[in-house]
């Protein structure tokens, strides 16, 4: 291993200091532990005057990162955390490392390297104190951004010593001693966000509220149907409109084949550019287009539903995985349940639309962004203005919600183009029924699942076949699925099949993709087993768990990794949550009352929750009582917000059970929120979050905490009910929310 | 048409069409870009400033409909963030993302104004129209009851 991982020490103008990292392999860093080959980049700078300034790395989309991330750095480092400036850095991956914010991969991907970037400045500072005083390092310590010499009774604070420190050579990261967990003063402790004081006072600080001196603002009448193009519009007569400056026809990079991409390409529309937001957006109001529609015109939601029914009957196209004789283990079950899952199409709806801000000078690109993804997004603006990325300075907004939709960046080549175009500062902003309308969806799907119980109830077999969209193998963006999805493994019949089809729209990841769907289909079902076992799901899940993971055969046993589903964990976090809902002693037996749990592993995080519904004899279901137990590791690094985003996840779960995306003719029924609904406050219930704290290290929270809750539900309004939920959203199932 | 406009105490005139909409005078004309935009159809509440005292989605409020009337935006709540429910939004870390606090947060003083001690069919009431994307729900409840017990001064109507 290469040993050579560098911090990089520059000293400040009025004597402070900046360290920075060298060339350093993220991921790499993380599988190994240890960071090395750092770039320089000034995560921590310390000024004369004991100033401290912590760089947050990435985007900040409401997960928190802007303070977990600096959090590390911080502990380590030993200041206090109220003296910390914490500042956004621009997008400089070669510095940073990674600066994307998906997939809850922010806490595992910085656990190591970050608090070692913080030890190392500590251990540099207390050398120069040591020198300083002309004792043993080994003598000093540090508090609260002080070195301390007991001995002798000296201190001094950081900002004194940080011209000497800057002087002093940088220790290798993989040989800096980081702190015993239980002296922790920072991690662990709830620090409320860096941002919270001004978004109580309003301050501009979202893509939206970017203003720049002689900036224009922009709106893209997109097209109807997805691929549509522009044959002829009114631009002249739009042009003369109050406020105008420019009517662009973009003709778009779309190429419409049988596999739409997530990032297929500029989409076609007219963008209209004015003085201010409003100007353009009314302006609108006169557009008249003449489009040609396309190949996607002839797609309907009823059309696809019928085809997924035939394919469903059908030979599966893919194997995902299969092991054991499952039709023989059916044929020698004493049971065997059969059911059909099925969801919707369904968009990310950020509070915040669609946007961003860029200048177009000398052949060079200013951009300030809100992408969750801003990498990605750069190399893509690069492709599509032919220029060179680091001809393309991205700064970071706080971003008004993420949830996987700014992991593309169609609105940064967009506003990119248009920056071009118009050769002033320009902000694009989508209006709200082009968000809607023109999401990257998360995909729909349709499940055929059967499965046996011998004579004891145990699960014996269980076969799956999705119906999605793609094209052969391939599925679109955000709707993979894996071969370890549960119980897969756990059982000793096993077959997952997939058969995708062909679907002219984009879609995306959604916060949790996969697992946003999979858990309801698979945590449903097998509280259907467990009914038709006459067994308490939670026992019958517990077991399934106890079960000899099954390796299939020709297949090397994979090495666990933090990826791969530790049972334990798992039921551990059942267990836990049984415990503080009172599972075991609920009531039963009421109707239009009645307890669900349900429980999911993904990215790296396991979460099991319990929902209390009552429903009502016009099947309105109120959400009475939530319980969440989840298990991320060793450490909640910033408590009170943890605790957040498990409020977060159930709430954005409950939405997703009432929303749906349908096209008719090609074109997206729904246009705003009265037609995509999120839950309001009296549809929330209290939620309550517990944490069963393990010995790993610790994994994000972005996205493990909402899969669970859409079974819990489900299974709760069964055992209120007797009806099963089985096709999403609610409605088409014959319940509301109340 | 020169609209004569009274925001957060301060007189001042602006020249748009009188139907332009409250929320784009506010933040492309003042400046002010506390009060958000989220779906431009009264849905989400992102908007929301007061209007002598009432919540109002400044999306679908003409701008002529807001003369001779008091307009308080998050900027103008307090000088320096300590109004109660500032306060309380603080303390309990209530944002997430934080784009539809401005609008929870004007929401929220507006119930505190006329229902000083709110139970939480009234709270459920008062900001039934303000949608958080993120689910910051239960943080906002806790936060109303921690400033009404702090005590949220009578606004102006």
């Amino acid at each position: 291993m290469n040993r050579r991982s560098f911090l990089q020490m520059s000293a400040l103008a009025g004597g402070g200091f900046a360290l920075g990292l060298y060339e350093m392999p993220w991921a790499q860093a993380q599988r190994r532990g240890v960071p090395r080959n750092l770039k320089p980049a000034s995560f921590i700078r310390i000024a004369g005057d004991g100033t401290v300034t912590i760089m947050a790395k990435s985007p900040e989309i409401g997960q928190g990162v802007k303070n977990t991330l600096p959090m590390m750095i911080a502990e380590e480092l030993d200041v206090e955390w109220k003296a910390v400036r914490v500042e956004q850095a621009d997008l400089d991956e070669a510095s940073y490392g990674g600066q994307s914010a998906g997939g809850s991969t922010s806490t595992p991907n910085n656990w190591q390297p970050l608090r070692r970037v913080g030890a190392a400045g500590r251990q540099m500072l207390v050398a120069a104190a040591a020198s300083n005083w002309g004792v043993d390092a080994a003598e000093c310590t540090t508090q609260a951004g002080r070195v301390l010499h007991a001995a002798s009774g000296r201190s001094a604070g950081y900002g004194e010593l940080a011209v000497k420190a800057a002087t002093l050579p940088v220790p290798p990261l993989d040989q800096v001693k980081l702190k015993d967990p239980k002296d922790y003063r920072i991690i662990g402790k709830s620090q409320p966000g860096v941002d919270t004081h001004a978004i109580v006072m309003g301050k501009p600080l979202f893509g939206i509220d970017m203003s720049l001196p002689g900036m224009l603002s922009a709106v893209i009448a997109k097209n109807p149907v997805f691929g549509a193009k522009v044959k002829s519009a009114n631009v002249e007569e739009i042009k003369k409109l109050p406020g105008v400056r420019h009517v662009l026809v973009i003709d778009g990079t779309l190429e419409l084949g049988s596999f739409i991409d997530g990032e297929p390409g500029m989409e076609p529309g007219v963008a209209i550019v004015a003085d201010t937001w409003w100007q353009a957006q009314s302006a609108r109001k006169s557009l008249k287009v003449d489009w040609d529609l396309g190949p996607g015109a002839a797609q309907s939601t009823e059309g696809f539903k019928t085809k997924a029914a035939e394919l469903l009957k059908g030979t599966p196209a893919n194997t995902v995985r299969s092991y054991g004789d499952v039709d023989g283990a059916l044929k020698g079950a004493a049971k065997v349940v059969e059911a059909v899952y099925e969801y919707p199409l369904i968009a990310h709806g950020t509070l915040e639309p669609m946007g961003s801000t860029a200048v177009y000078k000398d052949g060079k690109l200013e951009m300030w962004v809100t992408s969750q993804a801003p990498p990605g997004g750069r190399a893509l603006v690069a492709k599509a203005m032919g220029i060179p990325e680091s001809d393309i300075t991205v700064h970071m907004c706080r971003i008004g919600g993420g949830f996987g939709r700014r992991l593309m960046n169609d609105y940064m080549v967009e506003v990119a183009w248009l920056a071009k175009q118009v050769r002033v500062p320009v902000k694009l902003l989508w209006a709200r029924e082009d968000d809607i309308s023109h999401d990257a969806y998360r995909p729909g799907g349709t499940h055929g699942l059967k499965a046996g119980l011998d004579a004891q109830g145990k699960l014996v077999a269980w076969s799956q076949h999705l119906i999605t969209y793609g094209d052969g193998k391939r599925i679109v963006s955000g709707g993979g699925i894996g071969g370890d999805e549960f119980p897969s493994g756990y059982t000793p019949n096993y077959g997952l099949f997939m058969t995708a089809m062909p679907l002219i729209l984009r879609c995306g990841p959604l916060r949790a993709p996969g697992g946003n769907a999979y858990a309801w289909v698979g945590q449903s079902f097998l509280d259907e087993l467990a009914v038709a076992a006459g067994r308490d799901p939670l026992e019958f899940q517990l077991e399934i768990l106890s079960n000899t993971p099954v390796t299939a055969s020709g297949q090397e046993p994979r090495a666990k990794g933090p990826g791969d589903l530790n049972p334990e964990r798992l039921a551990g976090v059942l267990k836990l949550v049984a415990e503080k809902s009172g599972w075991v002693t609920r009531k039963k037996g009421t109707p239009g009352h009645g307890f669900g749990i349900a429980a999911y592993f993904c990215h790296q995080g396991y979460f099991a929750e319990v929902a209390e519904v009552s429903v009502d004899k016009d099947n309105k279901v109120t959400v009475n009582h939530v319980w969440a137990a989840g298990d991320v590791g060793s450490q909640i690094i910033n408590p009170q917000a943890a605790e957040s985003m498990g409020y977060g996840g159930v709430v954005d779960g409950l939405s997703q059970m009432a929303q749906e995306i349908t096209l008719d003719g090609g074109v997206v029924q729904q246009t705003n929120f009265h037609q995509h609904p999120l839950i309001r406050m009296r549809q929330t219930p209290p939620i309550e979050v517990y944490w069963r704290k393990t010995d790993y290290s610790p994994t994000g929270l972005g996205e493990p905490t909402l899969p669970p809750i859409l079974p819990a539900v489900g299974n709760a309004i069964f055992a209120a009910t007797g009806k099963r939920v089985r096709t999403l959203p609610l409605a088409r199932s014959g319940f509301s929310w109340a | 048409m020169p609209l004569k406009l009274t925001v957060n105490n301060v007189a001042t005139t602006v020249d748009v069409p009188p139907d332009t909409p409250l929320l784009w005078v506010l933040r492309d004309v003042l400046n002010l870009k506390g009060a958000k935009y989220g779906c431009g159809m009264g849905i989400c509440g992102a908007c929301t400033v007061l209007l002598a005292g009432r919540a109002v989605r400044s999306c679908m409020t003409h701008v002529s409909a807001a003369v001779g009337q008091p307009i308080t935006t998050i900027e103008g709540l307090s000088p320096d963030g300590l109004h109660p429910v500032q306060v309380a939004w603080e303390a309990l870390d209530v944002p997430q993302c934080g784009y539809c606090q401005s609008g929870q947060i004007l929401a929220a003083t507006a119930l505190l104004a006329h229902t000083p001690h709110p139970t939480d069919a009234e709270i459920d009431s008062a900001m039934n129209g303000n949608l958080c994307r993120c689910g910051t729900y239960p943080r906002i409840r806790q936060a109303i009851h921690e400033a009404a017990q702090a005590g949220a001064p009578a606004q102006k109507s």
